[in-house]
């Protein structure tokens, strides 16, 4: 059974249509990337695996049942099995917050069980960053100790699926090798959904891969054998001009 | 620079407060007894000299910074309350009822205050503190409400609102434990300033003679009396006026180097 999936999943914001016709299953450990233009919708996809919106038509499925996203305990529940990670760590910790407090609130507003306070300490241990970040404001750090903690708020519910949108994307070279390398470990327990730009980055972290223009999948299956031999002409520009640029940031 | 800032206006501030709350328990003379002789000069028995009846001007001008005030807090308690009230709910309500909202208040803003007044005057019983408080109050709440509506929106355009969501938190502990604090900064200062314009607006509302009624005279009310005597007395004029003076510059002080203080990424860490 997979952990999350989409069926025939239609979706549009305000009537106009973002995606079209999206099936795809999570398997249990067999990471997915999403590689995609700008606006082909990879990070409409995510907010709706995560409950954020309902599709139009269609249905997301997780954890073996429909997620219907009006009740509240089915939301409780999944918040518990899937976490984001976003792109900018500059925006995605409240800056008027201690780390503590960031990392508490989910394990409180979940009613996690366990210590708050050592559960804080745990996830923060498990992204490799000193205990005494817990007392400092996020200013303190840098984008890359940022998205560390970005993480580990989102380890604190021990969720099964986590969800990121280019999480490395806004981070200089050394520091994003740094963090995929903390990713790649994390994805021994935990299935990821990596959305990138990065080819490379979704070779070393997924084993399947989907390709999205405008909305609808165009191409999905093994990541090896994707780059090895691109079935659909969008791919093969989307590779040809990916390999020209491997370092690009959006 | 900003830390001069800061204390000049608590200074200017403090002292406003101080007479004010000094006027409760204790005045030099009685505001409504004759004192002395008529619009006689500032002397060291009065120091801002006596008005047209006599009585002492000092007293009555101490009696002004309490009615400042009382004006000042009174219109930025509801102005603030009813303003980001209205402001975060249109920051969450649908496009068109949003939409409906903004027109609303760019016309309230648009719109007088003194006009505002006077129909407030003529919906209660004649003009009193209470209206001018209700009148000031609502003309500052239209302007806060848009302002706070933008900083809301800002805010819950964050992806640390996103991540709040998928925390398992409602909409209306985000906006107690997200929203507020992180807009209320910028929408303190704003209110410290409507407070400095609000002290202006009562003094203009009693001057028209839509504020509060003799004995609570105002600073307005007290220019206003002492108008036809400019040139015999001046200090009528003049004693009033520089007490609004300080009180206004004081909170506008005060708010700029409350901006720099309350700066997330200034304060303390
Ligand atoms: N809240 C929104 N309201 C309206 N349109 C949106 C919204 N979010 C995204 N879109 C549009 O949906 C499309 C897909 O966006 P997105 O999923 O963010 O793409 P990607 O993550 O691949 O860059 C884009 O055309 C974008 O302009
Ligand atoms: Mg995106």
């Amino acid at each position: 059974m997979s952990l999350i999936s989409l069926r025939d999943v239609q979706f549009g914001y305000g009537g106009q249509p973002i995606l079209h016709d999206v099936s795809l299953a999570l398997e249990q450990g067999e990471s997915l990337g999403i590689l995609g233009e700008s606006g082909s919708g990879k990070s409409t996809i995510l907010r709706l695996m995560l409950g954020l919106a309902r599709p139009d038509q269609g249905v997301v499925e997780a954890d073996g049942s429909v997620l219907d996203i009006r009740s509240r305990p089915r939301m409780q529940a999944h918040r518990r099995f899937v976490q984001p990670v976003f792109q900018d760590p500059y925006t995605s910790l409240d800056p008027r917050m201690k780390v503590r407090r960031i990392l508490t609130e989910p394990h409180v507003a979940l009613d996690l069980p366990g210590d708050a306070g050592a559960e804080a300490a745990r996830v923060l241990d498990a992204v490799g960053l000193p205990a005494d970040s817990l007392d400092r404001y996020p200013r303190a750090f840098s984008g890359g100790q940022r998205q560390r903690i970005a993480i580990a708020r989102a380890l604190i519910a021990r969720p099964r699926v986590l969800l990121a949108d280019e999480p490395v994307s806004a981070l200089d070279l050394a520091t994003k090798v740094r963090v995929i390398e903390l990713l790649t470990e994390l994805a021994r327990d935990i299935t990821l959904v990596l959305v990138s730009h990065d080819i490379a980055i979704v070779a070393a972290l997924c084993p399947r891969m989907i390709v999205l223009q405008q909305g609808r999948i165009v191409e999905g299956g093994a990541t090896r054998h994707i780059l090895r031999a691109p079935q659909h002409p969008y791919t093969q520009r989307l590779l040809a001009s990916l390999q020209h640029m491997p370092e690009e940031t959006p | 620079m900003r830390r001069t800032s800061l204390w000049i206006g608590a200074i200017l501030v403090g002292i406003n407060v101080a007479v004010a709350l000094l006027t409760l328990v204790w005045l030099p003379y009685d505001p409504t007894a004759m004192a002395g002789g008529r619009l006689q000069p500032p002397s060291w028995a009065h120091w801002a000299g006596t008005d047209r009846l006599g009585r002492d001007y000092f007293t009555q001008v101490m009696i002004g910074a309490r009615i400042a005030l009382t004006v000042g807090i009174g219109a930025a308690a509801l102005g603030g309350l009813i303003g980001t009230t209205l402001g975060v709910l249109s920051a969450f309500a649908q496009r068109g009822i949003d939409d409906a909202l903004a027109a609303t208040l760019d016309i309230l803003i648009a719109f007088p205050t003194l006009l505002l007044a006077m129909l407030v005057v003529a919906a209660s019983d004649g003009a009193s503190l209470g209206t001018a408080i209700l009148a000031i109050g609502i003309a500052m709440s239209a302007i806060l409400a848009r302002l706070v509506r933008i900083l809301t929106k800002r805010v819950l355009a964050q992806d640390y609102i996103t991540a709040a969501r998928c925390s398992g938190l409602g909409w209306g502990r985000i906006v107690l434990v997200h929203v507020l604090p992180n807009i209320a900064p910028t929408v303190l200062v704003a209110i410290a300033l409507q407070f400095g314009l609000a002290v202006i607006a009562e003094a203009s509302l009693s001057y028209l003679g839509l504020g509060a009624p003799p004995p609570n005279a105002s600073w307005g009310q007290l220019l206003q009396s002492a108008q036809s005597t400019v040139y015999n007395a001046p200090i009528g004029v003049i004693a009033p006026g520089l007490a609004l003076m300080a009180l206004v510059l004081g909170i506008n002080f005060l708010a700029d180097g409350l901006r720099d203080l309350l700066d997330p990424e200034r304060g303390a860490a």
